[in-house]
């Protein structure tokens, strides 16, 4: 078949000695900022793009990805032996992983997850290999007003349905589409809200926006609270083994993990909150065991999860790699590295970057694997470097965060941009806004308007193009379902259901 | 919609039992407010070319102002009607020594990186943030901070090929292995 093939030539770009370091530095380096609370993969590639400069397209994009997988699995370390997730995906695994720790069980929990890890992340690998192409085939046939429409429907995804607020997620997301406009506007040579700084001119750069929101912010956040009780390291006693009734009930809870993560990754919604909560719900209904939910740690509640999370983070990559549409803030910064190299992901990558790609899918493979190795036999490495004590920890991000930002251009100003926009994230974290919306406006905010502006130019300036065209119009109203909907639903909800209970389905 | 594990409804659903005003939230609205008004104002007085009158730069920046002013005034009503921060945020009450300490590394940062270089400046920063997180040994922070720093001058930013401004310290290193 003619994507085995391509696979295959994908494998003898990704087995080069060269590209196995980078793959393996990746997964290592993913491993470690995973297990460490409050570092995360948007971050960590955010610190590294200026590695763009230096290296080439496929050693980076191997390197970023194996940054991006290695996370989800060291993140699951910190869920289970700190109770602190160490990103939202994990959150349910710290429900059931740190009770099985609590109980004596850490090992079986780690295990589970990192096998779990494996087994989805090996499916969602598989699943990027043959729907990609797919969605190739299908996104030539896109013309501008479908990319406009369909960038509507991710921004409202991203930003009003999976968080716990339209209004703040939205507000997020224009922050966000704001914080990209600013500098000069490419189509007219105008510049925008540069307020007289020349140094505004070439725009904010994101390495700015997210090493500000995720690093700074973080740590101003994690200052401000710094009392709101300290998690203790549960210590790993006794060995990683699983026993034949734990395989058992781990086996099938993967893979259904795994069936939910990666379609609900890979739809231009992303995220992998909603399809580690569905799991955990499944599996809790389906388990023999519901006595140990929440008591003394149920093994299914880490499993599932834990797949189905690792699951999604590969389902994202296929809208990334096909459309260009990044749906977390990891896969808007990966798509600022492509723009760096001057590379437009979208369905043409296949065509033009084939070596590229399918490298980088191939190296996906690789990375599971060695992500197995490196967390099941080395736990006990990341288990010290959880370690760290926490005034070094925040000091140390501080300190990267000043070379991520003053290496740029040696500009003060870019050092005071970081602190107001950690101050705002830390205002962000405080009062519940999400995040990663001002990452994703203001990557795709820009390449929005540029689609806007084309379906415009087409149309001669017919504002009715969005609506006329069956596909265009189709997501628009997805997206206009997505931002009504659940609101509608709850209307109609306490229209009927007015004098019952208050509606708890948590 | 999303089942965050512990987490009460945020949203004042105009619930019958009214609660006070939460001044902060209610802030934050306005301040999106003034911020629409400004993105709104700087997008008036961009000069434009009527060539590109059909969609210029102008339509994405009155997009964005209007749903910034639409949100801001949905957030300011929320916070009339007591707000949505989380319960368990509100209680916990905000370390300002500590707080104040990370700013004040901060800002020594952003003061000393073009005037001592980077290892100075980033030794300054990590104690004070050391300190602001709880740590109670000065030196021997400053001195993890400084071979750090130095650590990640000569080998992290080189290796990227980053240039962060060496200063005395980095010059003089180099000097005395160079030379």
């Amino acid at each position: 078949m003619d994507i085995l093939s391509q696979l295959g030539h994908g494998f003898g770009v990704a087995l080069t000695p060269e590209n196995l370091a980078w793959c393996l530095l990746g997964t290592t380096l993913g491993t470690a900022i995973g297990v460490l609370p409050g570092l995360g993969p948007a971050l960590t590639i955010a610190l590294l793009l200026p590695i763009t400069f230096k290296v080439e397209p496929t050693a980076a994009f191997i390197l970023f990805a194996g940054i991006y997988y290695g996370a989800m699995y060291g993140g699951s370390t910190t869920s289970i032996l700190l109770n602190t997730p160490g990103e939202s995906a994990t959150i349910v695994t710290a429900l059931e992983g740190n009770k099985m720790a609590r109980s004596g069980r850490a090992g079986a929990a780690l295990a589970t997850a990192a096998i779990g890890s494996f087994v989805a992340g090996t499916v969602g690998t598989l699943g990027i290999t043959f729907l990609a192409p797919v969605v190739v085939g299908f996104a030539l046939k896109f013309g501008p007003a479908e990319y406009f429409s369909l960038m509507v429907l991710a921004f409202v995804t991203v930003s009003a349905v999976l968080g716990s607020s339209a209004v703040r997620g939205l507000a997020a997301l224009f922050f966000g589409i704001w914080l990209g406009l600013i500098g000069i506007d490419l189509q007219t040579g105008q510049a925008r809200f540069t307020f007289g700084l020349d140094e505004l001119l070439d725009g904010v750069n994101v390495i700015v926006v997210a090493v500000g929101l995720f690093a700074v912010g973080e740590t101003l956040y994690m200052a401000a609270r710094r009392h709101a009780g300290q998690d203790e390291i549960i210590p790993l006693r006794g060995s990683l083994y699983m026993t034949r009734e734990e395989w058992s009930r781990s086996w099938k809870p993967w893979l259904r993990g795994a069936a939910i993560g990666f379609p609900i990754g890979a739809m231009p919604a992303g995220g992998a909150e909603v399809p580690t909560f569905l799991s955990y719900w499944l599996e809790k209904r389906l388990s023999k065991h519901k006595d140990e939910f929440g008591t003394t740690g149920a093994i299914e509640g880490v499993a599932g999860p834990e797949a189905a999370n690792n699951a999604s983070a590969a389902g994202v990559l296929v809208p990334m790699l096909t459309l260009g549409l990044p749906t977390s803030a990891t896969a808007a910064i990966m798509l600022s590295a492509f723009q760096s190299y001057g590379i437009n992901p979208g369905p043409l990558l296949f065509e033009s970057q084939p070596g590229l790609v399918w490298g980088l899918i191939a190296s996906l493979y690789i990375a599971n694997v060695m992500l197995l190795v490196l967390n099941l036999p080395l736990i006990g490495l990341w288990v010290r470097i959880l370690r760290v004590p926490p005034p070094l920890l925040y000091a140390g991000i501080l300190v990267f965060a000043t070379i991520g930002t003053y290496g740029i251009s040696n500009s003060v100003i870019d050092l005071v941009l970081l602190y107001v926009i950690g101050i705002i994230g830390f205002l962000m974290r405080r009062f519940d806004f999400p995040t990663a919306p001002v990452v994703i406006g203001m990557i795709l905010g820009p390449l929005a308007e540029q689609e806007f502006r084309r379906a415009m130019t087409i149309s001669n300036g017919d504002w009715t193009v969005f609506f006329t065209q069956p596909l265009s119009a189709g997501l628009l109203a997805l997206a206009l379902v997505g931002l009504a909907g659940p609101k509608l639903y709850t209307f109609a909800r306490r229209q009927t259901l007015r004098p019952a209970r208050t509606p708890g389905d948590a | 919609m999303s089942p965050h594990p512990g987490a009460s409804p945020a949203e004042p659903t105009g619930a019958p039992v009214a609660r006070p005003v939460a001044w902060p939230e209610a802030a934050i609205g306005l301040g999106l407010l003034v911020m629409a008004a400004v993105v709104a104002w700087q997008t008036a007085t961009m000069a434009t070319s009527p060539m590109y009158a059909k969609v210029g730069p102008r339509v994405f920046p009155y997009l964005t102002a209007g749903g910034l002013a639409l949100l801001a005034g949905a957030m300011v009503v929320q916070g009339l009607r007591g707000g949505w921060q989380l319960a368990e945020e509100r209680e916990v009450a905000i370390d300002w020594p500590a707080l104040g300490f990370v700013a004040a590394g901060l800002l020594c940062n952003v003061m000393l990186i073009d005037l001592a270089g980077f290892t100075i400046a980033s030794t300054v920063m990590f104690t004070l943030i050391a300190h602001g997180f709880g740590s109670r040994s000065p030196l021997r922070d400053a001195g993890i901070a400084m071979v750090f720093a130095l650590a990640c001058y000569f080998g992290f930013a080189r290796a990227l090929g980053v240039n962060i401004g060496g200063g005395v310290v980095e010059l003089s290193i180099e000097r005395i292995l160079g030379g």
